[in-house]
């Protein structure tokens, strides 16, 4: 790998998941002001709230992933490496 | 075309050693499979079936053990199934949402608990089975299978209307929809694991003591809740698939 192509890859790769954790980041919050709203409202719902939460919360996450899985392909995978 | 093997922490620790891209591979006519994520779907595989052999071997009207063990396990596996896909069919996919989440969820926390590392290998490093991407990619598209199955014998050609509803305008994204489902199942739970992995790998590396137990547990935590969403979406799938129209 060229210096040029590694330092780039390296770059990206913390761009990808510094960038990404941003979006996912703000939703999960409002996800959790939801819940804890709702929690606060309706206190009797709160294991159906917490279990909607989890799973909600786990497709933001995957958002962040996937970031975490292109920096990974970049760092060890790189199909620029030549 | 292999990838370049880069040892991401040249340090000599004895047990916070961390590769990624290096496989114990096994020749298999003309393919390379990693032969690690076998060894460790195996012993996976092995620790499932001893615990349900040793549980079902005397079933007594009041469980009590390795017996009630089950039952739980079998009950919370029943409540997904039920609510995603519905009263009539879930029968059918019980035991298909069953085996992905307990093989799932016994991989992570196995690739968690289970003292690998003193295991050792020519090359390569025993860990979760589900922090390879072929594994996961394996299940996934199981999961695609078993939701067309599930349309197409349940519906038959109907199963399409699916594809126009409410509007054929609708039509191109669900096609897309189809390609994205498995995608993003496989990735969000090897990306999870591997992540946990190298957080509590580098933690390790950093401070051998104590301090990654923190992120240990929280890796046990999002482990299991991955288990549980790849099992809950698998059956939305199944479930959205096999779900009747009522006009």
């Amino acid at each position: 790998m060229d210096s040029l192509t590694s330092a780039a890859s390296v770059v990206a790769a913390g761009l990808a998941v510094g960038i990404g954790a941003i979006g996912p980041g703000i939703g999960q919050g409002n996800a959790a002001r939801g819940a804890v709203e709702g929690i606060a409202r309706q206190p009797e719902a709160e294991g159906k709230i917490r279990g909607t939460l989890l799973i909600s919360l786990a497709f933001m996450e995957a958002l962040t992933i996937y970031g975490l899985v292109v920096a990974l392909v970049l760092l060890f995978a790189n199909p620029f490496a030549g | 075309m292999a990838p370049p093997i880069i040892p991401v922490l040249p340090l000599n620790l004895p047990l916070a050693e961390l590769e990624v891209g290096k496989h114990l591979y096994w020749q298999l006519g003309n393919l390379k499979i990693h032969g690690q994520v076998f060894l460790s779907s195996w012993v996976v595989i092995g620790a499932l079936l001893a615990l349900v052999a040793i549980g079902t071997r005397k079933l007594e009207r009041n469980p009590g053990g390795v017996q009630n063990l089950l039952e739980l396990v079998w009950d919370y596996i029943r409540d997904i199934s039920r609510e995603q896909i519905g009263e009539k069919a879930y029968r059918d996919w019980l035991p298909f949402i069953g085996t992905l989440f307990l093989f799932i969820f016994v991989s992570n926390w196995g690739g968690a608990l289970i003292p690998w590392k003193l295991i050792h290998l020519p090359s390569g490093e025993l860990g979760a089975p589900t922090a390879d991407i072929n594994t996961t990619i394996a299940l996934a598209l199981l999961v695609s299978l078993a939701y067309f199955y599930a349309g197409l014998s349940r519906k038959g050609f109907r199963y399409f209307e699916y594809y126009v509803d409410p509007t054929p305008i609708m039509l191109p994204f669900k096609i897309i929809e189809d390609f994205t489902k498995p995608l993003s199942l496989s990735f969000r739970l090897f990306g999870n694991i591997l992540a946990d992995e190298l957080v509590v790998a580098v933690l390790a590396f950093l401070v051998p003591l104590i301090v990654p137990l923190p992120a240990m547990f929280l890796g046990l935590f999002t482990s299991a809740i991955q288990a549980l969403i790849f099992a809950t979406l698998a059956a939305n799938y199944i479930g959205e698939a096999v779900h009747e129209e009522h006009h």
